[in-house]
């Protein structure tokens, strides 16, 4: 009973081989804890970096120069003042006379737009030049300096703040100066890109997935395609370039040209570098990313719900299309879709394919040739001239947007197909 | 190879076939990959009463089971040997649809496994997929009162199947099985996630399905077996050991393991 009663009081106490440890042990945790939050800091602090300086050169002082000062036009040089009468006047007070002849048999000035004679006066009257930009820490912080320099090398120039994102930033094609050029013809190229890319991509890696998962018998030669899935997706993305040069610029230019079907959009040739072959080289760019990701979403789905559909007496392809893919499509969608984001900004398989480095027409229709953001803001950023770095930043911030925003499209799409699920 | 319904070889031996069981195994093993987990069964479920298989963890029990409506074809490197007759004809035979033989032999899982859609559509799904003509509200509620959860269920059929407590859940699926109008209903310890109150409802109510049904339990506890069931079958390592009358298997096992194993010696 006595040795009962001493072993009841060690087992309380322990038997001396457990050494007290817990604040050691809730120290530990307390560093990891610390580590963490230190690595999650860093990322945003380089994130906020990013951001901020896309900003300081989106944004800033702009010295301009004039040809006519504008105070002689309207009174303060605010043209916006005039009366359309008045804005012809004054185009046909200081323009040459065949130029004027040219823009008449363009269309007659009287005829013409309020909005068209604005331009034409500040292009062709006024005819602004940039002689220097500033950033915005500059232009906000050091306004002082700014103005001494000013004064010292520029005492002509009209001091101005610039927002390099703006309307007719969105509205103008490429152009040789960056005052005048804008992204229009980009945009309208990287939509139509990735249009194509999803009207594929889509599709395809849908089907493949669902096939794979579902139907696909687990035999070496299944396994090999699995792998090989897997690989595709880090390959570098310039190899699929190469891949879509050779398959889609070269070997099927009759079709990507737009040849086979009479329908030659671009006399001067594209010859197959259309935006029909860059939509399919980014489509199997992002094809391997959508299969694994589709996948990943089926397997996801219990075993439990497919039986229940079995069990019932369906077949395979109704318990496919009336259960796992319910249950699974938002999980498919939202990865597809961030595939697809990422898609948007690649640049280097681009270039292999051929995109142009300088268009001033919009892309017509998937035969024509094209450009997009992320080109058009590689070849900014490589140009000497500063003003078309602060553009390039104006475009990098439509990007942003333009990805955010399909980003935002996902999140609101799963959160829909989910209460749906929830429902059903 | 489109088959209608009518000229299928196995839907016509469903019909015509008449033979003194409901279900029948002969040598029947299933082996997953090399591991064999049912050895030979041989054995009849008689038409319209209630079978129980009883057996420890890992015995074969649930995998004998699932063999019966082919429900392992779905997992991979399981293999069936041997024959499963359904009205004569083989579940097995190589022409033989396993899908059509799921649609007369329908299974009840462990876990409620309700569709994610409203009760209703739990019901009717199964059988419009199997080309179900008939009127959709008897259907529904005729299946549900079969399963005992009309009277609970009739305000909130457009309701999802999930919002349903688990017993509820359960006795949806039943109710969802029975619609299909099979002749066999599987049930795989269809007790075992739910609570005592749950349990005793749906063991009320496979005496009722009885009637119509011929059913195949397969339950980890003996009491439930000795309450439920007509027959019970006792199944040690994929053998079956012993398969009598409930009562006699329980008050009066011929080998030596049922009664260490009824008797609680081990399991």
């Amino acid at each position: 009973m006595s040795a009962a009663k001493s072993r009841a009081a060690t087992d309380a106490r322990g038997d001396g081989s457990f050494l007290p440890n817990l604040g050691k042990r809730q120290a530990y945790g307390r560093r990891w804890a610390a580590a963490f939050a230190a690595a999650t800091i860093a990322a945003v602090l380089v994130l906020g970096a990013l951001v901020a300086s896309i900003v300081n050169d989106a944004f800033g002082l702009v010295a301009m120069e004039y040809t006519v000062d504008p105070a002689t036009l309207a009174p303060g040089g605010d043209i916006e003042k005039l009366s359309d009468a008045e804005l012809v006047a004054a185009l046909e007070g200081n323009l040459k006379s065949r130029r004027l002849r040219a823009l008449g048999n363009e269309k007659p000035l009287a005829e013409r737009e309020r909005a068209d004679l604005l331009a034409l006066v500040e292009d062709e009257v006024i005819g602004w030049e940039v002689v220097e930009t500033f950033s915005l820490a500059e232009s906000l912080l050091g306004r002082a300096k700014v103005d001494a320099f000013m004064a010292a090398e520029h005492p002509e120039a009209k001091l101005v703040f610039r927002s390099w994102v703006n309307a007719r930033f969105l509205g103008s094609s490429q152009s040789a100066t960056a005052i005048d050029a804008g992204v229009r013809s980009a945009l309208i190229g990287t939509l139509m890109t990735i249009l194509i890319t999803v009207a594929t991509a889509f599709p395809i890696g849908i089907a493949a997935a669902i096939w794979l998962e579902e139907y696909a018998k687990d035999n070496r030669w299944n396994r090999f395609i699995r792998v090989n899935i897997y690989n595709l997706a880090g390959v570098p993305s310039i190899i699929y370039g190469m891949l879509g040069l050779a398959i889609f610029v070269r070997a099927l230019e009759p079709i990507t040209s737009g040849a086979a079907f009479g329908a030659v959009a671009d006399p001067t040739g594209a010859n197959g570098r259309t935006i029909l072959s860059a939509g399919l080289t980014l489509a199997l760019l992002v094809l391997p990313v959508i299969i694994i990701n589709a996948q990943e979403a089926f397997r996801a789905v219990p075993r439990t719900l497919r039986e229940s559909g079995y069990a019932v007496g369906a077949t395979k392809w109704q318990v496919v299309w009336h259960h796992v893919l319910p249950a699974s499509f938002d999980r498919v969608l939202t990865g597809a879709i961030v595939a697809v984001s990422r898609a948007i900004g690649e640049t280097a398989p681009l270039v292999v394919v051929g995109a142009s480095t300088f268009l001033t027409q919009d892309p017509t229709s998937v035969f024509s040739k094209f450009t997009t953001l992320p080109i058009q803001i590689y070849q900014w950023t490589a140009r000497p001239q500063e003003d078309f770095h602060n553009i390039a930043a104006a475009a990098i911030l439509v990007l942003l947007v333009l990805m955010l925003s399909l980003n935002a499209f996902a999140i609101i799409l799963r959160n829909r197909l989910r209460a749906k699920k929830r429902f059903a | 190879m489109k088959r209608d319904s009518a000229t299928d070889p196995f839907d016509l031996a469903v019909e015509t076939g008449e033979t003194p069981w409901a279900l029948e195994t002969k040598g029947m093993s299933v082996d997953y990959g090399a591991f064999r987990a049912v050895k030979d069964l041989t054995m009849g479920f008689e038409k319209r009463q209630v079978t129980a298989i009883i057996g420890p963890s890992g015995c074969g029990k649930s995998t004998a089971l699932r063999a019966f409506n082919r429900m392992n074809d779905l997992i991979p490197g399981c293999r069936t040997e041997g024959q499963v007759l359904f009205h004569g004809a083989d579940v097995y035979a190589p022409e033989v649809d396993p899908v059509r033989v799921r649609r007369w032999i329908g299974m009840v899982f462990q876990k409620p496994n309700p569709f994610p859609k409203s009760v209703r559509e739990n019901i009717l799904w199964g059988a419009r997929i199997n080309g179900y003509s008939g009127d959709e509200e008897e259907l529904v509620e005729g299946s549900l009162r079969q399963a005992a959860l009309w009277d609970e269920v009739k305000d909130k059929l457009d309701k999802s199947a999930l919002a349903l407590s688990g017993g509820q859940q359960q006795r949806l699926c039943i109710a969802r099985a029975v619609a299909v109008k099979p002749e066999i209903l599987l049930m795989d310890e269809p007790t075992s996630a739910l609570d005592p109150i749950s349990t005793s409802r749906i063991e009320d109510l496979l005496e009722e399905l009885k009637a119509r049904y011929t059913i195949i339990i397969v339950t980890h506890n003996m009491q439930q077996a000795g309450r439920v069931s007509d027959r019970t079958a006792f199944m040690l390592l994929g053998d079956l050991i012993e398969y009598a009358p409930t009562k006699e298997l329980f008050l009066n096992p011929k080998d030596e393991r049922t009664e260490n194993y009824i008797s609680g010696r081990f399991g």
